[in-house]
């Protein structure tokens, strides 16, 4: 305080890009913890059943899509238990569909924080798509818990789980990053992304395995960020008759850097506004 | 001192599309907007201005202040004079259209109380919330948690949700980790104006003390009481630009001379007019008049004046008390009640009061008009700034011994003075 020449100058003006914006959002990274930890305390709040919601729902679909994909429709599952092909595409695609929708809406839902106080923008975003990490947590102890019990023990490949989470992350985030800046000044996002979700729910790999798309359609396939990460999910679970092909892998990392990075451009392009459009 | 704000020629412009539209906007009429912006210009071969009315409308214009290390500046002006949009610009929540500030220190600002607190969390888990949302590190909060919970009084709630909080609690919580926010700038709108007298005192308390560690505040108000004690300079600013600036005393003088607060030496109060009714009794009209009882609107230090209150009773039973509140220079000069109470029967009642001649100061007073009962302790109706009125002063009243300047004070009673020699020396010539 004694000192006033030796702190720092805030410049305010129009149109300009903050210069200390990747420091601020260090700064603020313990609001991104508390924003989550508020998220995740109210998820299970006045609901009956709690945090058995987050067993319920991926439990209840998976009996579903092993109903229909692999007693109905009798897909293949190259000797895997069907149920544990699906529970290991569900697993990802639940915590990327969740993460997607509540990201597209964090803004909307917190709007009141951002018209009465400044903090770099992103946090909001960034701290809600962590908040179904603890749902996903709770189904991959349920899913380790299934592979024991159907003859499939988990071995190390499971440490590569992470990176395979990481990715979705990134995905979800990056068209979160879309949809919340968009959200705030068009709402009909809100009617676009339960469909968009829905629809993905089934052109991904999660009720089948990759291998029953044609061949040549693999690639174009692949630009579906998910695929990757559900192969690599499901390689880790049921191992070598799910082989991740590389160029998939590649070809989803690529899409989720280009959502990601065009993401945050957009938002940071737009977010000046967003107290004033909100 | 240093200047640790400086603004220079501050505008901010808000687009108002049609004025029913709502502010955000569908994508459909954009696309469909475009394309039809698209086809007229396609077909009219040129370019063509869009039908569209964009109302565009300059919430600030040419605002440009500083502020020094340490001061407490306060800004006032009515409703949409540009007040939420300059504390906004300010803490960095919206852009500045034209202009730029240069602000020096950390800079917090409170322009709600309870900014996300949570509902459905405990008093601890918003205390850690709030202050992260304002800023705080998770350290300093810890730090100062027990001084926070001992200054809102709430430690028996503090693991109760604030859903189960009384207002007044949820609003001392809220105020308590605002209070123990550090930073060298603090921007605060209105947020004053919550709790009870008591909590309100000690709000202004730790107020002083912050600004008594050298931090500077920047403070929105419309209580002119709250800006002219705690304020060291004043902004008035009027339709988005500095009216006047300077003196607290003196701005909000000027802030009631120009009508500002929608007052005169007349009162007619309006739905908008705060505690003019309750069920019991409702203030019809107010105003000052001289001793034939005509209406004036400004009165001479040594001429007597009154106060006259026309209301209106709906519901008897009580014993009505009629009170004024004379305030001056934001503090309040006096008050002065009826000597006992009268049972009204309901029906239209005239209250006035004399308020003697030689006994005001010259300056602007603004008389606050209620209506009581001592036993229980009731309002019926109180207007805090009912009516507004000018004394002047000659500058011959024989109280100023040729003394031109300003007299201070609130109120300047003539009073018995005499002198004499002392121990028996006779003879004061």
């Amino acid at each position: 305080m004694s000192n006033i020449d030796h702190q720092e100058l805030l410049v305010l003006e129009a149109g300009r890009t903050e210069r200390h914006y990747w420091r601020d959002l260090w700064r603020y990274r313990e609001l991104l913890y508390f924003l989550a930890r508020r998220d995740i305390s109210v998820r299970y709040k006045q609901t009956v059943f709690g945090i058995a919601w987050a067993v319920v729902r991926p439990l209840a679909t998976m009996l579903i899509f092993t109903l229909v994909f692999g007693r109905i429709a009798k897909l293949p599952s190259h000797g895997a238990p069907y149920s544990l092909l699906v529970f290991s595409g569900m697993l990802p695609w639940f915590f990327f569909a969740s993460a997607l929708g509540d990201t597209s809406n964090s803004l909307l839902a917190n709007g009141n924080l951002l018209s009465k106080v400044y903090f770099p923008r992103l946090i909001i975003p960034v701290s809600t798509v962590m908040v179904p990490l603890i749902d996903l947590a709770i189904g991959l102890a349920l899913l380790i818990a299934m592979m024991a019990a159907m003859g499939y023990p988990p071995t190390v490949r499971l440490l590569l789980v992470p990176a395979f989470i990481l990715l979705a992350f990134g995905a979800a985030l990056g068209l979160g990053l879309w949809f919340a800046a968009m959200n705030v000044k068009y709402r009909d996002f809100q009617f676009v992304i339960p469909f968009i979700l829905m629809i993905g729910l089934y052109v991904s790999p999660i009720g089948f395995s990759t291998n029953v798309i044609p061949e040549r359609w693999r690639l174009l396939y692949s630009l579906n960020p998910m695929v990757g990460v559900i192969e690599g999910f499901r390689w880790t679970v049921l191992g070598d008759s799910f082989p991740p092909r590389f160029e998939a892998l590649l070809l989803s990392a690529m899409t989720v850097a280009i959502l990601l990075a065009s993401g945050v451009w957009y938002f940071r392009r737009t977010e000046r506004s967003f107290a004033d459009v909100i | 001192m240093a200047n640790v704000i400086t603004a220079t020629n501050l505008a901010k412009r808000y687009t108002i599309q049609h004025l029913a539209r709502p502010r955000y906007t569908s994508l459909r009429e954009s696309i469909s907007d475009e394309a039809r912006a698209f086809f007229r210009r396609a077909l009219a071969g040129r370019p063509q201005a869009d039908k569209r009315v964009n109302e565009e409308f300059w919430a600030l214009r040419h605002v440009g202040f500083s502020v020094a290390q340490g001061e407490r500046l306060g800004i006032i002006g009515r409703n949409g004079a540009g007040k939420s949009t300059l504390l906004k610009i300010l803490s960095r929540i919206t852009e500045p259209t034209e202009g730029r500030i240069e602000i020096r220190g950390r800079i917090s600002s409170l322009l709600e109380v309870g900014t996300g607190f949570h509902p459905e969390l405990t008093g601890r888990e918003n205390i850690f919330l709030n202050g992260a949302i304002l800023g705080m590190s998770a350290r300093a909060i810890r730090q100062k948690f027990d001084e926070i919970v001992a200054f809102a009084e709430t430690e028996r709630f503090l693991d109760t949700p604030v859903k189960r909080y009384s207002s007044g609690m949820y609003v001392r919580l809220a105020f308590a980790v605002a209070a123990h926010l550090e930073p060298d700038i603090l921007i605060i709108d209105e947020v004053l104006a919550v709790g009870d007298a008591q909590f309100q005192k000690k709000c202004i308390g730790k107020m002083e003390e912050v600004t008594g560690a050298g931090r500077t505040v920047v403070f929105v108000s419309h209580s002119m009481t709250t800006i002219t004690s705690l304020c060291t300079r004043c902004i008035l600013l009027d339709g988005g630009r500095i009216l006047s600036t300077g003196d607290p005393s003196k701005v909000t003088a000027e802030y009631y001379q120009r009508g500002y607060s929608g007052r005169g030496a007349e009162l007619i109060p309006g739905p908008e007019t705060a505690g003019a009714s309750s069920e019991v009794a409702i203030l019809r009209r107010a105003r000052l008049v001289d001793r034939e009882r005509k209406p004036v609107d400004y009165v001479r230090r040594n001429q007597k004046v009154g106060i006259e209150m026309h209301y209106e009773i709906l519901e008897g039973g009580y014993s009505f008390v009629p009170n004024v509140h004379v305030f001056s220079q934001g503090q309040c000069a006096f008050v002065s009640t009826a000597s006992h109470g009268s049972e009204l029967s309901p029906g239209s009642y005239v209250s006035l009061v004399w308020i003697p001649e030689n006994f005001l100061n010259e300056g602007i007073y603004i008389a606050g008009l209620a209506l009581s009962s001592m036993s229980p302790v009731r309002a019926f109706f109180y207007v805090q700034e009912g009516i507004m009125f000018n004394v002047i002063d000659d500058l011959n009243d024989p109280s100023r011994n040729e003394y031109t300047q300003p007299v201070p004070g609130l109120v300047r009673p003539s009073l018995e003075w005499s002198t004499e020699g002392a121990s028996g020396q006779k003879g004061v010539q």
